[in-house]
């Protein structure tokens, strides 16, 4: 598989949380290819289904990643110019200057515009501009942008997917579309292999605002195991190693209380088996992922996370290594693959200590 | 479009190669003479009818503000850089810039802000806490692509936002591309007198290339052609715009560099009243243009500058409306073409 340019196609896409129409069509048509049946659920959630061989009824396997992504909403028009609040968390230092397209009754090109430095006072450059100050220009007079655009339309950040050196890539959204594309690469894994267990891959919804489609997905899917596939903060100049993992060195198996620990056991072992490099990540508390509403959704689902080390999240440049996903995507289905009834056993019951 | 590839083309002060090739190419067959000075500088001479014995020189800088690469880090491969002319650091996170001949990608890089503190929140992040990620995992690995001392750019496409009214376009370096084109579109008539074009090289970095210009031609008269500072934006306190967007061609009374010659203004603007074009002042004592160097030339020379208005200029993006440039060489051609009957130093 060439995942450069599906993830371009994925990236590039557009769907801020609650509006993901149209990276939802792609992912459907990508999904499509591998899987027996496609569907999308109440919420929006995409959900493809690659029966397994094994015997009716068969064990079923939820893999999660999220397609929605952070980004603005209009709050206000003001004399030709669009005020804005976000929808997700961004550090508001990131906005400045960036382009964005704002989708109207048409999509605008736009500018997050600042003051020239000519004009601003000293102690004004020495604060950060908060959103309240930030607007966007779409180059319109008053009377024009009234026409285009309205309070409660979406904004997203414009950047287009760009090679860097070597197999790293940089763009927009890698939070967590570099996850659908490892899905696709673990799918595209599983058409050449026997696998017993029913696989269902989900493209969940509004993750960034509360893991909300991942809730109704996992209610719907009532999967015997899941895995949530999000993105992990990558090394970085100026952040400690303590709160990074390497980029280009594998998935990160999660550990810790929103992770089954068999589950992680499992994934290491097919891991190694594999000769797939990986890092493990611990999780002292919330994830922060679907993982964390999966695992309690329910009687309980036991939950894995795999995470794929991305720089600068939630930035229009987040940076990745494209082996990782692509090691991600192996691994899982390595682990897919091996997945039998010996092994349902022991994840479902915790009475042997196991957390060590 | 040629204000594309005026835009497009990688011209950091110190580094305008690539943009004197663009102008060069689009002048051809307009001028009479062409000629680099040792700085860098494209003067081209658009010869007159001969009834003025006028030398006029006209002048609009190539260079642009950039990046500069000071430093990689031996075990990160971390690539540290510094502002090549003024640059607010509050706009530099999160963008993707191009570096060196090869035009190599990189992105600044951010915290994310789930690890950012959030006393640090309310911090500037300082220009020399960045750096730039081209993917390299070290610094050998990164000397193999760039090597410090390479300029880089932002990485801006050229685009036009709405077709009709304003027909506004958005790019980079429009500060002073816009100037550029303006001075290529007014090589187009042939003036009364010797009209020096010059295409001037580091003006971000202190008019360097105006200077040695106007030295070596010795202009009776001299323009600044510019994209320029224009602050229309809604802000809470209620300061001047400096310049509108749409609003036509600003004209400089007096910046932080020069009083602009009285004559000169008021010919700038009988014509433009004469003609119905619009015209607009810049708001005295802010920036400065080459005009600052020009006119302390010699014994001196009487100067005035002419801009198009442009939003965000000295960060990766910049707006302004093609009304307001093609109005701006309206207004020159014009008055360029009434210079010969009129006293221009007016005490």
């Amino acid at each position: 598989m060439q995942i450069a340019p599906l993830l371009k196609k994925l990236s590039e896409a557009r769907g801020v949380s609650g509006y993901e129409a149209e990276v939802r069509e792609i992912v459907a048509e990508e999904f499509g290819r591998y899987a027996d049946e496609v569907q999308t659920d109440k919420l929006g959630n995409v959900i493809a289904l690659k029966r397994g061989e094994g015997e009716e009824p068969r064990r079923r396997i939820m893999l999660a990643g999220h397609i929605d992504e952070i980004g603005l909403m209009v709050t206000k028009l003001e004399k030709g110019f669009i005020h804005f609040t976000e929808v997700g968390g961004f550090d508001e230092q990131t906005l400045v200057g960036q382009e964005v397209t704002v989708h109207g009754r048409r999509d605008l090109p736009g500018i997050i515009g600042s003051r020239p430095p000519h004009v601003l006072p000293q102690e004004e450059r020495e604060k950060t501009m908060p959103m309240d100050k930030l607007f966007i220009d779409v180059g319109m007079g008053e009377e024009e942008l009234g026409r285009w655009v309205r309070v409660g339309d979406l904004a997203t950040l414009r950047r287009q997917f760009t090679p860097l050196q070597g197999d790293v890539v940089a763009g927009k959204s890698f939070d967590d579309r570099a996850s659908l594309a490892a899905i696709l690469v673990c799918l595209e894994g599983l058409a050449s292999v026997k696998h017993a267990w029913d696989v269902y891959a989900v493209a969940t919804v509004q993750e960034e605002v509360g893991l909300r489609g991942a809730i109704t997905s996992a209610y719907g899917l009532a999967p015997d195991v899941a895995i949530a596939i999000d993105v992990t903060f990558g090394d970085q100049p100026g952040v400690s190693e303590a709160e990074t993992l390497k980029i280009g060195q594998g998935p990160a198996i999660g550990f810790g209380p929103n992770i089954h620990p068999k589950l992680h056991e499992a994934l290491v072992e097919v891991a190694k088996e594999l000769e797939i490099p990986y890092q493990v990540e611990p999780v002292p508390g919330g994830s922060g992922t679907d993982a964390w509403a999966i695992q309690v959704t329910r009687e309980g689902i036991p939950t894995a996370l795999l995470s794929i080390p991305v720089r600068f999240m939630h930035t229009s440049v987040e940076t990745l290594s494209l082996k990782d996903v692509e090691r991600t995507g192996r691994l899982m289905a390595g682990f897919i693959a091996r997945l039998d009834n010996v092994r349902i056993y022991e994840f479902t019951n915790l009475e042997e200590g196991n957390c060590f | 479009m040629l204000l594309r590839e005026l835009s497009e083309a990688f011209g950091v002060s110190g580094c305008e190669d690539e943009v004197r090739g663009v102008i060069s190419e689009a002048i051809r067959g307009r001028v009479d003479e062409v000629r680099v000075d040792s700085i860098g500088n494209l003067i081209a001479l658009k010869r007159g009818t001969g009834e003025s014995a006028l030398k006029v020189m006209v002048a609009a800088h190539t260079d642009e503000v950039g990046l500069m690469i000071t430093h990689i880090e031996e075990e990160s491969g971390a690539i540290r850089f510094r502002p090549v002319g003024g640059i607010d650091d509050r706009i530099l996170l999160s963008k993707l810039v191009l570096i060196g001949k090869e035009r190599v990608p990189g992105v600044i890089g951010a915290k994310p802000i789930h690890l950012i503190k959030e006393e640090e929140r309310k911090q500037v992040v300082r220009v020399d806490q960045m750096a730039i990620d081209i993917g390299a995992k070290s610094k050998e690995e990164a000397e193999k692509v760039i090597k410090i001392g390479d300029y880089a750019v932002f990485a801006t496409e050229f685009c036009p936002l709405t077709d009709d009214g304003l027909r506004t376009v958005k790019g980079k370096a429009f500060d002073d591309r816009a100037g550029c084109a303006v001075l290529i579109e007014v090589l187009k008539e042939r003036y009364p007198f010797d009209l020096y074009a010059v295409f001037t090289v580091q003006e971000e970095v202190g008019l360097r290339g105006a200077r040695v210009a106007a030295y070596a031609i010795e202009p009776d008269v001299a323009f600044a052609l510019e994209g320029t500072i224009c602050d229309d934006m809604p802000k809470k306190k209620d300061v001047s715009p400096t310049t509108k967007i749409g609003a036509g061609p600003a004209i400089t009374i007096m910046d932080r560099s020069f009083i602009a010659d009285r004559g000169l203004v008021k010919l700038l603007v009988e014509t433009a009243e004469e003609l119905g074009i619009p015209y607009q002042f810049k708001q005295p004592g802010i920036g400065g243009t080459d005009s600052g160097a020009i006119h302390l030339v010699k014994e001196g020379v009487p100067s005035a500058t002419v801009a198009v208005p442009c939003r965000y200029i000295h960060s990766p993006v910049c707006l302004l409306s093609l009304e307001d440039l093609e109005n701006t060489a309206r207004l020159m051609k014009a008055a360029l073409g009434r210079l010969v009957t009129r006293r221009f130093v007016d005490s």
